[in-house]
């Protein structure tokens, strides 16, 4: 039976989310956005002491929601809609905890997701790009060697997000790709946990960015980077059989919808922000006219509705499908390049519609701009989920369509 | 709870209905668009699928009840066969559904057992006016109060079966808002006009009509004298519309992807290019989108809420939508997209009807 009908579950979670959203992440925005690498320990403190108990799903391995994923996707899109950059500085597992929980042994899911319920701020981060491949995930060059019983890991990591706050301003953990065989491509390639504190590791240098500047984006240098032999995801003996990178690809699969969620917000921020400054105005947009009979500026506003209702149906039809650990490939990247374009252009139209005021420092639009971009670049830019959809829908491989 | 999954009996009908569409509509699509009359295996058939009557309750001389999730189900699979035999099936709908939401008891008992029958029988509407700035709820067509009766003035367009429609559902501009009212063929002052001529939708015939002093017994006001809430049959006619919308775009998208995948150029199939398989990639996304949207919009119909947002947005939505997606597909077949040997020019021709066309069906 089809149905759109948000349960109580996640209204409660979704208002809980909301009402933090408006009170501890709205105000602060604009100053984490000048004051750019200031760690947001306030924000930090209040997330990891108060929020995430309330927020079940910012807590690792404990969502036991009736429709966990969708809660999620719901909570986040709320959280952006607040800031997309302190969103970013969220101390909670993220993607990193995913990975663990989806490729991890037992021992390592204890062993590495354990800080996260103890008192002190943690957060996670993951280390996939290199300078030479970006979405090209297969073709990373960084090695991990096994040298008696501990790995050693060499080479350069590019935008890690939350490197530092995982690596020196918390005692967290950073997921590292690696290849154990540089000449088998994806076959070769292996998940590592990087502990806090280890010497081989170092943030050699912090990204200056267009948005998001409230959460750090690092340059990460793995120079004889030690980890004991333990630290390879899904390893349970045999490294040649560890399924960490397939199990690692499939964590995409539900990061997307939550970048995808994560861009509605900041769509919707914008978009709402407008539809207030013009009602003020005495320009309502109704739905009772005919199309061909609006104003430009009442045109835009109702095409930017659509499509913003169109990219969140598109995420909540892969949040069901990742719930019911359906395949969903082809719908969460339908969702991630849906959101990109449009949280792209709702935001730029936004900055236009509001003139000069749109294009001030004193109002948040041109933040939204800068930070909206970002969701058609990671976790997979807005061609790379082409590509995927277009593989799918037209049942090629990756060596049919390049 | 969400959920993305229609019921197994919706699941039944929707196999029926695109059964149907391949072998009745699609097979039929192009001589009849051509001659600009609708194949007699249309109704014929498609009667024996008997959605109608499953969407009247028994009272009323049907079998089931009204659900407008099944109807924009099943309206993307007969509309992907051929947007005009849709169109037609769907044609008694224009009358009973409104007379099924919003109709008094006697109204219900004389209107709707008709169209339960073992044969098809013609309904019609009439709410488009010959003009650019036409909008439904500003009608210059009127109904004046007179000794009792209203008086029907005004002209009509693109009104679907005008001549054979048993009972045409006429709205006009009464008291202020939009009203129906139920007008049986052969209803003195009721004149049907020229055959409409569009650029698409050729095999489904909608006329000019026009009323002069045209006289209707108060009893015929739809919903008897409180009136009707137009706006709920607006937004059901948004929906319908967009269900059939996506059908229109999911035909041109499929005939576009399957032909990209065996043309070839350059020592390769087309589909093998980014540059086509990313406008196919869009293509998918928009459509699903869409289909959500109006998903959305037939839910909240469906559980008696206001859908008048989702409707709106949907029918924007999937109105930009479908002729975005018949557009590329003519692209991707490229020269031969333009003749009528290819289906897609018919596709791109029907899908610019749906942000123009309002109140030719309805769930």
């Amino acid at each position: 039976m089809i149905s759109f009908e948000m349960s109580a579950e996640i209204r409660q979670q979704r208002e809980y989310a909301e009402k933090v959203s408006r009170e501890q992440i709205r105000p602060y925005a604009r100053h984490y956005d000048e004051h750019e690498h200031e760690v947001p320990w306030d924000f930090a403190r209040f997330i990891w002491d108060e929020a995430r108990h309330k927020l079940g799903c910012l807590l690792p391995g404990s969502m036991d929601f009736e429709e966990p994923f969708m809660t999620q996707v719901h909570t986040l899109e709320a959280l952006a809609w607040g800031d997309e950059g302190l969103y970013m500085c969220l101390p909670w597992p993220a993607l990193g905890g995913t990975a663990v929980l989806a490729t991890g042994t037992e021992e390592q899911i204890e062993r590495f997701l354990e800080r996260f319920h103890g008192p002190e701020i943690t957060w996670a981060s993951m280390a996939l790009t290199e300078a030479h491949c970006g979405s090209d995930s297969s073709a990373i060059r960084t090695r991990a060697v096994l040298d008696g019983d501990s790995w050693v890991l060499d080479g350069e990591k590019l935008f890690v997000s939350t490197a530092r706050a995982s690596m020196i301003d918390s005692g967290g953990i950073m997921i590292v790709w690696a290849t154990i065989d540089p000449a088998a491509g994806r076959k070769g390639m292996r998940l590592f946990v990087v502990e806090a504190g280890n010497p081989g590791l170092k943030i050699a240098r912090q990204e200056n960015k267009l948005g998001l500047r409230a959460s750090d984006t690092a340059v990460v240098v793995l120079d004889n980077c030690r980890v004991p032999f333990e630290n390879m995801l899904s390893n349970t003996g045999d490294p040649q059989k560890a399924k960490s990178f397939k199990g690692a690809m499939a964590t995409f699969d539900s990061a997307r919808p939550m970048a995808a969620a994560s861009g509605v917000g900041i769509a919707r921020a914008a978009l709402e922000y407008v539809k207030e400054q013009l009602a003020g105005n005495g320009i309502a947009i109704g739905y009772d006219r005919p199309r061909n009979q609006l104003s430009a500026i009442e045109r835009d506003i109702v095409d930017m509705e659509a499509q913003l209702d169109a990219a969140w149906l598109l995420v909540l039809k892969a949040s069901w499908l990742i719930d019911r650990k359906k395949p969903n490939t082809a719908e969460s990247s339908m969702s991630k390049l849906k959101a990109g374009d449009v949280v792209t252009r709702i935001t730029q139209k936004c900055v236009e519609l509001m003139g000069n005021l749109g294009y001030s420092r004193r109002l948040l639009l041109e933040k939204w701009m800068r930070d909206g971009k970002v969701i058609d670049l990671f976790e997979g830019t807005g061609q790379i989920n082409r590509l995927i959809v277009a593989r799918r829908i037209l049942g090629y491989t990756g060596k049919d369509l390049k | 709870m969400f959920s993305f999954e229609p019921t197994d009996e919706q699941k039944l009908i929707v196999d029926e209905a695109r059964k149907l569409a391949e072998r009745e509509f699609r097979s039929r699509m192009r001589p009849s668009d051509e001659r600009g009359e609708p194949a007699p295996e249309w109704i014929l058939e498609g009667w024996k699928l008997g959605l109608l009557p499953a969407s009247i309750p028994e009272a009323y001389g049907g079998f089931g009840g009204p659900s407008a999730l099944t109807w924009v189900l099943a309206d993307e699979e007969l509309a992907w066969g051929d947007l005009s035999a849709a169109l037609v099936l769907a044609a008694p709908n224009l009358v009973a559904f409104p007379v099924l939401m919003c109709g008094t008891e006697e109204q219900k008992r004389e209107i709707l057992p008709a169209f339960c029958g073992d044969a098809y029988v013609a309904g019609s509407a009439a709410l488009m006016e010959p003009r650019f700035d036409f909008d439904p709820n500003r009608l210059q067509a009127s109904a004046r109060p007179s000794g009792g009766d209203y008086l029907l003035s005004g002209t009509k367009c693109n009104v679907p079966l005008a001549p054979e429609a048993d009972w045409m559902l006429v709205w006009a501009a009464c008291e202020g808002r939009t009203q129906g009212f139920l007008v049986p063929k052969g209803t003195p002052g009721l004149l049907v006009k020229e055959r409409e001529r569009n650029m698409g939708m050729h095999a489904f015939p909608m006329f000019t009509v026009s009323f002069e002093q045209c006289r209707i017994p108060a009893a015929r006001r739809l919903g008897g004298t409180q009136g009707c809430d137009f706006q709920r049959v607006l937004n059901a006619s948004k929906t319908g519309l967009s269900a059939m919308a996506l059908g229109v775009a999911r035909a041109a998208y499929e005939y576009a992807r399957e032909y990209a995948k065996e043309r070839v150029a350059f020592g390769e199939a087309i589909a093998r290019r980014q540059s086509i398989a990313f406008m196919l990639a869009e293509m998918a996304t928009d459509l699903e989108a869409a289909r959500l949207m109006v998903w959305r919009a037939a839910w909240k119909l469906e559980r008696g809420e206001d859908a008048t947002r989702d409707a709106y947005l949907a029918a924007n939505f999937t109105g930009d939508m479908a002729v975005t997606v018949a557009d590329r597909a003519v692209q991707i077949l490229g020269g031969y997209g333009f003749t009528r040997e290819f289906p897609v020019e018919l596709w791109l021709r029907n899908a610019r009807g749906f942000a123009v066309m309002e109140g030719i069906t309805i769930v």
